[in-house]
């Protein structure tokens, strides 16, 4: 019986013992030739037993072709700069359809309000009320934006959409050129508003 | 022959009917406990060769009872007669792919969700991943940064858990001002319960071999969002799984696939569909959905952020809001109870609002973290009733009535509301949901 054909019928049992040192010699040779497996001595856990180490070494630049993680302190955040200015065409060509005209809400949320505060009856969660951090705009719009084409913007194109609406929600003034350093250093109103529950 | 209940059978646990739940353990000796169902099967009678020496009716001798059935199926799908259980959708109309679709609670029955059924909570739809070249990085503050593919995870050892996953954003519309008047589903379908299998996560963190510095574990999805969230080591490197595996099979698209972060307990946004990247640092990324998102406003203008426990819930699925009585009888009421803190320890019901209450019967299994079957018989009288479920869970934690909750949290919170529900039956048997 051909391993093909033991594959093909379960019903008859595992592949056959003459097959079973050519499975056992292939995975020798793939060992043997993959010189990134970061350590070939299986695991212990006690809980789960022994396990096989089957990962694959990241080289630096592969790690950092992967890291796209910006943190509130600007860490991550990459070379490029903005202006409002630059950013209010390209707001109204790429993200006015769904998130209105001045960022006022449509069949998207809304992204420039009143800036109602957190105590008020009805209050706005808008970036220039609610949002802690400055960084996430850029981040958000880097991973998802616009949907259609996420990923398509240039570092510069997301230094001044940023910029446009950190100016819209009176954040910043008119004429500031957003980069990453400008941008790890702005405090928004809200930052202090939080309370971790389920976190250190 | 089904014996008809006796006065002695009905012993009252709780007012306005609410009966002992020995009533239920003795259903085996033949008493009869009526459901109430939504919609009448009404048999079709096609005309059909009839046997033709035997006297018969539609029903002693239905037509497939004489013709061969369809042959096998390589992949089973419900029957044409249950084409109504399905998901509800709501999806933003310029962007499909962002939205949500409520699981048809009052349409299952026991505590696992079909994997079709499932609910959904996409951000940029659900990405079509070619598993031959998916690749899980786990980096950051480790000895040795990997990445590993599908064919190597799926020969790691596995584990399996019952696990409920709950949106934290479920059951929102209970902070609005009126009741909102849909089946329980499209209220609180953000939940569903499965069989999860993969991968226990403490295994690659050992290998990766993780700084003793790190706390913090970046996960990101694989979608076109991109989607990503901050969890605290602590909550997931001894219990998380890296699943591949949903009730048997393996996980649907649009419940992950290939690759899914299940951590028991915590809310749904943080069982990161798509897996692709767990980033192991010493702070949180301050992600949109862990800011802006998923964060619940107090009446004193402090939000709660990384509120990532889902609280004890239950609620009635029968009767329920869209069903109707059918007249005076006895009844069954049914539900689901959860908690991400443990095992569901109690679950009471009561028939008038919650001035009495009775002890539910619990079906086994009951486990933590899953979602746990509760039974109880009703006398229904034909009269004004308001039906409600309490759960408590073995930590003590007792889910709170809906005025509590609102009193603590205010309305603007959105996420995490886990108050009890109150469903109002009136004389006619109609069924609606109240604030009481």
């Amino acid at each position: 019986m051909s391993m093909r054909k033991s594959w093909r019928h379960p019903m008859r049992g595992c592949a056959s013992s003459a097959a079973r040192p050519a499975l056992m010699m292939l995975a020798v040779l793939f060992f043997q030739i993959s010189p990134a497996i970061a350590d070939e001595a299986p695991s212990a856990r006690p809980e789960y037993g022994m396990a096989p180490r089957l990962g694959v070494t990241m080289q630096p630049a592969e790690i950092a072709a992967w890291d796209i993680t910006i943190f509130p302190n600007g860490r991550g955040l990459p070379p490029g700069k903005g202006t409002p200015t630059d950013g209010r065409g390209l707001f109204q060509a790429q993200c006015e359809r769904c998130h209105g005209v001045e960022g006022r809400g449509a069949t998207a949320e809304e992204l420039v309000g009143q800036p109602t505060p957190p105590t008020s009856a009805d209050p706005s969660k808008t970036i220039g009320s609610y949002w802690p951090y400055a960084t996430t705009i850029f981040d958000f719009i880097r991973r998802n934006k616009p949907p259609e084409h996420s990923g398509a913007l240039s570092n510069d194109e997301i230094y001044a959409l940023t910029a446009y609406l950190l100016a819209a929600n009176g954040i910043i003034g008119p004429d500031v050129t957003l980069d990453a350093k400008a941008l790890a250093g702005i405090k928004m109103p809200n930052r202090d508003g939080f309370l971790r529950i389920d976190a250190p | 022959m089904t014996r008809r209940w006796t006065n002695e059978d009905l012993q009252t646990a709780a007012g306005r009917g609410i009966l002992h739940r020995r009533v239920l353990l003795q259903a085996g000796l033949g008493l009869a406990v009526a459901s109430v169902i939504s919609t009448e099967t009404k048999a079709t009678h096609e005309q059909f060769p009839k046997p033709p020496d035997t006297p018969s009716s539609p029903e002693s001798s239905p037509e497939w009872m004489h013709t061969p059935g369809k042959p096998f199926s390589n992949y089973g799908i419900p029957s044409k007669s249950e084409d109504r259980t399905i998901r509800t959708i709501a999806a933003n109309r310029d962007l499909p792919g962002n939205g949500v679709s409520w699981t048809p609670l009052e349409a299952l029955e026991g505590i696992i969700t079909p994997s079709s059924l499932h609910f959904e909570r996409h951000h940029n739809g659900v990405p079509q991943i070619d598993p031959a070249r998916h690749r899980l990085a786990i980096h950051g503050d480790v000895k040795t940064p990997q990445t590993f593919s599908i064919d190597s995870l799926l020969r790691y050892p596995m584990r399996s858990q019952m696990l409920v996953i709950e949106c934290g954003g479920n059951s929102n519309a209970g902070w609005h001002e009126e009741p909102i008047q849909r089946t329980v589903g499209g209220f609180h379908g953000l939940v569903s319960c499965s069989e999860w299998t993969g991968v226990p996560l403490a295994i690659l963190l050992d290998q990766v071999g993780v700084d003793p510095k790190a706390n913090w574990v970046i996960a990101e999805g694989a979608d076109a969002a991109a989607m990503n969230v901050s969890i605290p080591l602590s909550k997931l490197r001894d219990e998380a799984i890296l699943a591949l595996f949903q009730n048997g099979e393996r996980i649907r698209p649009e419940n992950g696939y290939p690759l899914r972060l299940i951590i028991p307990g915590l809310e749904g946004v943080v069982n990161v569909k798509w897996l692709r990247r767990l980033h192991i640092t010493t702070q949180p990324a301050m992600t949109r959905n862990e800011t802006a998102k998923y964060t619940e406003l107090l009446p004193s203008g402090k939000a709660r952020m990384f509120t990532l426990v889902m609280d004890a819930k239950s609620l009635i699925t029968s009767p329920s809001p869209g069903q109707k009585m059918h007249g005076p009888n006895v009844y069954e009421i049914k539900g689901l109870a959860w908690s991400g803190r443990g095992r569901i320890a109690k679950v009471e019901v009561s028939a008038d609002g919650g001035v009495s209450w009775a002890d539910a019967q619990l079906q086994d299994p009951v486990l933590p973290r899953c979602f746990t079957r509760f039974r109880s018989a009703w006398n229904w009288e034909g009269k004004a009733a308001v039906l409600k479920s309490r759960a408590t869970d073995d930590t003590g934690y007792v889910q709170p009535e809906r005025q509590m909750l609102v009193a603590e949290r205010g309305r603007n919170g959105y996420f995490h509301y886990n108050a009890i529900v109150a469903w109002g039956v009136d004389e006619d048997g109609a069924i609606s949901h109240v604030y009481a």
